[in-house]
């Protein structure tokens, strides 16, 4: 039960801080990766202010072995940088970059009700589905 | 190269509120907050189902709060067409699904796991958004 909580907190404040950080909003993204043009580099910045709170706490929690209110961490053992993380993430910048919209924030846009937003996000989880489709016949991926 | 729009301040304390969501799934549930594994998870599996879609409500939530308490419009635009939205939106769900991870899962929790794999992904669909942007911008 608590854990339920956790999760609704959690992502709720994830939401708040692509608020405030304005992350939310594509122009912005499409502002960073315009390296070569007119360039807006608050996106290191975010990342910069996530990295800094969470990377002490992942490396305090490194040899503890059970989490508040879960039975066990779940953390992704992957060690290997294989064909399916390289081919998989160039895929990913390609459709980051058309739009400006990775998964979080075109999640927390639909606050917004912006037609686009609830149309990026259909295609996305379609794009899900059909990966879970042809894995079975092509790609085994494994996710963290 | 100019720069133009920087905000940094906003940027970091936005981040700093973004990690603090981080620290408070993984010490509480144990997890990261890999979104693309969240959504992925909510719609294809049936373990954690219950805490992955309250997750994604969250995200929701978020922005409706933050709009409430700080009574200010979120700046929002959108310029792509109907075509190129709905291709990026099947590439970034395949493009995740297959990398195991996106900005969120990578960039931010692989990082500072210090995972070797998540910064090559970082890099990498950073550079591929870069030439995107660059040929189609």
């Amino acid at each position: 039960m608590i854990s339920r909580i956790i999760s609704l907190i959690s992502g709720t404040i994830f939401g708040v801080g692509l608020s405030v950080s304005n992350m939310i909003n594509p122009e912005k993204v499409l502002g960073f990766l315009d390296l070569f043009g007119q360039w807006d580099p608050s996106l290191i910045f975010v990342m910069l202010g996530a990295i800094i709170v969470s990377a002490p706490v992942f490396f305090l929690y490194r040899n503890k072995n059970k989490p508040l209110f879960a039975d066990n961490f779940s953390i992704s053992t992957l060690k290997s940088i294989d064909k399916n993380l390289i081919i998989g993430s160039g895929t990913f910048g390609i459709g980051w970059g058309m739009v400006g919209f990775c998964p979080g924030p075109a999640i927390s846009s639909l606050a917004l009700l912006n037609t686009y937003s609830v149309f990026f996000v259909l295609s996305m989880l379609g794009g899900f589905l059909l990966t879970k489709l042809l894995d079975r016949i092509i790609i085994p991926t494994q996710h963290t | 190269m100019n720069i133009i729009n920087f905000t940094p301040q906003s940027a970091f304390l936005g981040g700093i509120i973004i990690g603090l969501a981080v620290i408070i799934f993984f010490i509480g549930n144990g997890r990261l907050a890999g979104i693309s594994g969240i959504v992925n998870d909510t719609l294809v599996s049936k373990q954690n189902r219950t805490d992955n879609f309250l997750f994604v409500i969250g995200l929701v939530l978020g922005p409706i709060f933050y709009i409430f308490l700080t009574k200010i419009d979120i700046p929002f635009l959108i310029t792509s067409s109907l075509p190129i939205i709905i291709s990026a939106g099947l590439l970034v769900g395949i493009g995740t699904k297959i990398g195991s991870g996106c900005t969120s899962g990578h960039g931010i929790c692989g990082i500072s796991r210090l995972s070797l794999r998540s910064i090559t992904a970082t890099i990498i669909f950073m550079i591929t958004a870069i030439i995107t942007v660059k040929l189609i911008g």
